[in-house]
């Protein structure tokens, strides 16, 4: 029961409709994934490779056009506070103070400001955001906000976290700082996390496993088991070892799409 | 007074020293208050020269004194059924006042309702988009002698003028600002747990907030213009209704005693308002630079 996985999709396809040229542009075609309980999964891809159109039907704010997808066992019918979503662009209510951000979700679900009090501290001190609890979002560094966003979906203690380039506006140290928190709390909250970024080095930091996806239409081309333990050292010979293999396979992946679209209509 | 003056000011940077601005500040915002006080004396200067020095015709311009006079006849006269400009003006300026405030909150309340309906459903955009359009494109002021014969000369005329005059412009901005609602904010929402139909109360109105202000000065000043054209031909009583009465009698001062007042009204309604919306959007501050 432990090891089924948490999220599975098989030939999971998704086109929108472009308005002005009245055509099908395909996203992502045939994605075939599997992702086990308690597992820490990045994604890396050229952009357009339709990696946010697969998060964002994961979380259920787009529906899929084919293919088989569950999640624990369940089809999704829409967004819910089980799937925990980080947005690159953070997504924090800019008119509620932080707490206040925090305490969206209890609230939403119903909660008692007497029972979730205690839980939104400590989600605040686990970010180490406690003394800026009454400022609101404008006032914070890019950093700090994105801290606070992950506070806000952790305090609905989530099963799956879905984070979309979440460290992408941010400088390398607040990167590097917060890479290695979410390292400690995903595997201290046992969550099943899919992460995708477009740098490489992050995605062999930080996942058990990095899924390589080609351009536009985005498939799965390369599926990297990272047997390194952590915390991991990207100076360490074996670190770049897998840093290389996942850039040869996303050049590969770029080259492949270069190639398609040459010999395409 | 110079002298006494600047001690205390010492004093008080002595013991604000944490935050010395706090203190600097304070004759920074008297200077600037001051300067924008003088081009507006300067004028009322001039034309009282001017009224001395006989360059206007007499009988057609007063000079601000004679203004002010009559100003005072009007304000502390004694009531008498002879002559409306006596000692009326308080009451006429509660009377504009009332019909202001109940108009406008007509329309704000019904203006930030629908309009935030009609920007997040768009079922409801498509039945009232037409018919909204349509009402938009005529003029309120085309609107007064319907309102007459249906409604009377009755302060209820005077009010569904304002109210259905400010409606539009406020329900459209809003809509327009709803439909403006970030996406990522409400599918932030949905994850968080936030049923689609909680979704207006708690991502969009808040959301729209910033729009909604300004559609609310824009209907109440709107408001003032439409108190003054009902009262002139709508109601009795009332700083529109003084407007025309001085005119028909040829009393120039009082004509500018009543712009004047209508002046001073909407720049102190306008100002309560901002100060509603600073308290309201605080969480804006620091945001546009302000």
């Amino acid at each position: 029961m432990n090891n089924a996985p948490v999220i599975a999709c098989q030939g999971l396809t998704k086109a929108y409709r472009d308005i002005n040229r009245q055509k099908y542009v395909v996203a992502c075609k045939d994605i075939t994934l599997q992702i086990d309980r308690g597992e820490f999964i990045t994604v890396v891809g050229p952009s357009g490779c339709g990696k946010t159109s697969l998060l964002y039907i994961f979380a259920g704010f787009e529906r899929k056009s084919s293919g088989q997808l569950t999640i624990d066992g369940r089809p999704i019918e829409g967004p819910g506070a089980d799937r925990a979503v980080v947005f690159q662009e953070f997504a924090l209510f800019p008119w509620l103070d932080l707490r206040q951000n925090v305490e969206f979700g209890p609230r939403e679900r119903g909660i008692s400001r007497s029972e979730m009090d205690a839980t939104v501290s400590r989600m605040l001190r686990t970010v180490g955001l406690e003394s800026a609890a009454s400022l609101y979002p404008h006032e914070l560094s890019a950093g700090m906000r994105q801290r606070a966003a992950l506070a806000r979906v952790l305090v609905n203690d989530p099963k799956i976290l879905l984070m979309d380039e979440p460290f992408a506006a941010l400088d390398a140290q607040t990167r590097l700082t917060l890479q290695r928190e979410l390292s400690k709390l995903s595997a201290e909250m046992a969550l099943t996390v899919m992460f995708i970024t477009h740098s490489v080095e992050e995605a062999v930091l930080l996942g058990d496993r990095v899924v390589v996806m080609s351009a536009r239409p985005g498939r799965i081309m390369a599926d990297v088991k990272i047997s390194i333990p952590r915390p991991r050292d990207p100076t360490s010979p074996a670190f770049n070892d897998y840093r290389r293999e996942i850039s040869d396979r996303l050049e590969q992946a770029s080259m492949t799409t270069a190639a398609s679209q040459a010999e395409g209509p | 007074m110079t002298e006494s003056n600047t001690p205390a000011l010492c004093g008080g940077f002595d013991e604000a020293t944490e935050d010395p601005k706090q203190i600097l500040l304070l004759p920074n915002w008297l200077g600037r208050w001051a300067l924008g006080l003088m081009l507006p004396a300067l004028l009322i200067l001039l034309w009282q020269i001017a009224g001395n020095l006989g360059w206007m015709p007499p009988g057609s311009i007063p000079t601000p004194w004679a203004v002010i006079e009559s100003w005072y006849v009007w304000i502390f006269g004694p009531a008498t059924p002879l002559a409306w400009h006596s000692g009326t003006w308080t009451l006429y300026v509660l009377l504009s006042l009332r019909r202001v405030a109940a108009g406008f909150a007509i329309a704000a309340a019904t203006g930030v309702t629908f309009g935030l309906l009609l920007g997040w459903y768009s079922v409801m955009n498509d039945i009232f988009d037409g018919l909204i359009n349509f009402l938009r494109a005529i003029p309120t002021t085309a609107w007064v002698p319907f309102t007459v014969f249906f409604f009377g000369i009755h302060e209820s005329a005077a009010i569904f003028l304002i109210a259905f005059g400010a409606f539009f412009p406020i329900a459209t901005s809003v809509a327009a600002g709803a439909r403006q609602t970030p996406r990522t904010l409400i599918r932030a929402a949905l994850m968080l747990g936030t049923p689609p139909r909680r979704l207006l109360r708690r991502v969009v109105l808040p959301s729209t907030l910033p729009v909604t202000f300004a559609a609310l000065r824009v209907g109440l000043g709107l408001s003032w213009v439409l108190v003054i054209v009902s009262e002139m031909l709508a109601v009795q009583g009332g700083l529109g209704y003084a407007l025309w009465s001085a005119y028909q009698v040829n009393r120039l001062d009082l004509i500018v005693d009543a712009i004047v007042t209508v002046g001073a009204l909407g720049l102190i309604s306008d100002r309560l308002l901002v100060q509603v919306s600073h308290y309201a959007l605080r969480w804006q501050r620091g945001l546009i630079g302000r």
